[in-house]
């Protein structure tokens, strides 16, 4: 397969190499990385389905993979995922009404962002843990 | 070219650029999006209240026809949001030869996993 830029020498702009990552940039980037991430997911969700209609055998044989630790762990970077997706999303809705352009905004509604994320992702994961403890 | 139709002939042809509609990709995404908020919210909650649920408790819930309606809702808007969000992913990082293989690829797999999904939540919703 030829690849159009391996026949440049000359370096492309933007050299995202050689710049300071930044609170926006890194939330932009993220926005995609946890929009392909949650893609993935997306697949989870329809095998989880299938294996419902499937019947008992099938669902616990899902359930089992996802109770595993390696299920937990995927499950728990899946709810950051979520929830960083969920909320730069919004962000992303606001924005598209043309509010909060101001760099003074951008900063605290990413900020917000982020804070929001960590905070809905311990939350959920500490409800979960009480209902599973208290379920058993 | 010319003012009122800015863009070249060549570009006509490759099809590059807006036909006039070009704004409805970008509008579905976040038509898609605004959907997902309250559907993607009511999904991890009915999650979290359902862990240590046996599978009889599970398939009760999802034959309730609320929550039937709200499953298909659910995977046709995601389905619908992904598609359109990858797309754009693999239009602004591959150049190569398989950007147009990947894109129909993409399209194909998206439908395919939402017709999958809302075929086995209906299933459990009517099936004996």
């Amino acid at each position: 397969m030829a690849d159009p830029t391996s026949e440049r020498t000359r370096p492309l702009s933007p050299n995202v190499q050689i710049y300071r990552p930044q609170l926006t940039s890194v939330l932009s980037i993220a926005n995609r990385i946890t929009g392909v991430v949650l893609s993935g997911c997306a697949v989870v969700l329809v095998v989880w389905l299938i294996a419902a209609a499937t019947g008992p055998h099938a669902y616990a044989a899902v359930q089992g993979a996802i109770a595993s630790w390696i299920g937990q762990i995927v499950l728990f970077g899946a709810t950051f995922a979520f929830f960083m997706h969920l909320c730069g999303g919004i962000r992303h809705l606001v924005w598209d009404t043309v509010r909060g352009f101001e760099l003074r905004s951008i900063y605290i509604s990413g900020w917000a962002v982020v804070a929001l994320s960590v905070m809905f992702t311990a939350a959920v994961w500490a409800v979960s843990l009480c209902m599973a403890g208290w379920n058993r | 070219m010319n003012r009122k139709r800015p863009r070249s002939p060549l570009g006509r042809a490759l099809g590059l650029g807006s036909a006039k509609d070009g704004i409805q990709q970008w509008w579905l995404e976040r038509v898609t999006a605004l959907a997902l908020v309250p559907l993607t919210i009511w999904f991890a909650a009915s999650l979290v209240a359902h862990i240590g649920s046996d599978y009889v408790i599970f398939i009760a819930w999802l034959r309730t026809p609320i929550v039937t309606i709200l499953m298909v809702l659910l995977l046709t808007a995601l389905f619908y949001h992904t598609a359109l969000g990858l797309q754009v992913v693999i239009e602004d990082y591959v150049h190569s030869g398989m950007k147009i293989p990947t894109l129909i690829g993409i399209r194909f797999g998206c439908f395919a996993l939402a017709v999958a999904g809302i075929f086995a939540t209906l299933r459990v919703a009517f099936g004996g």
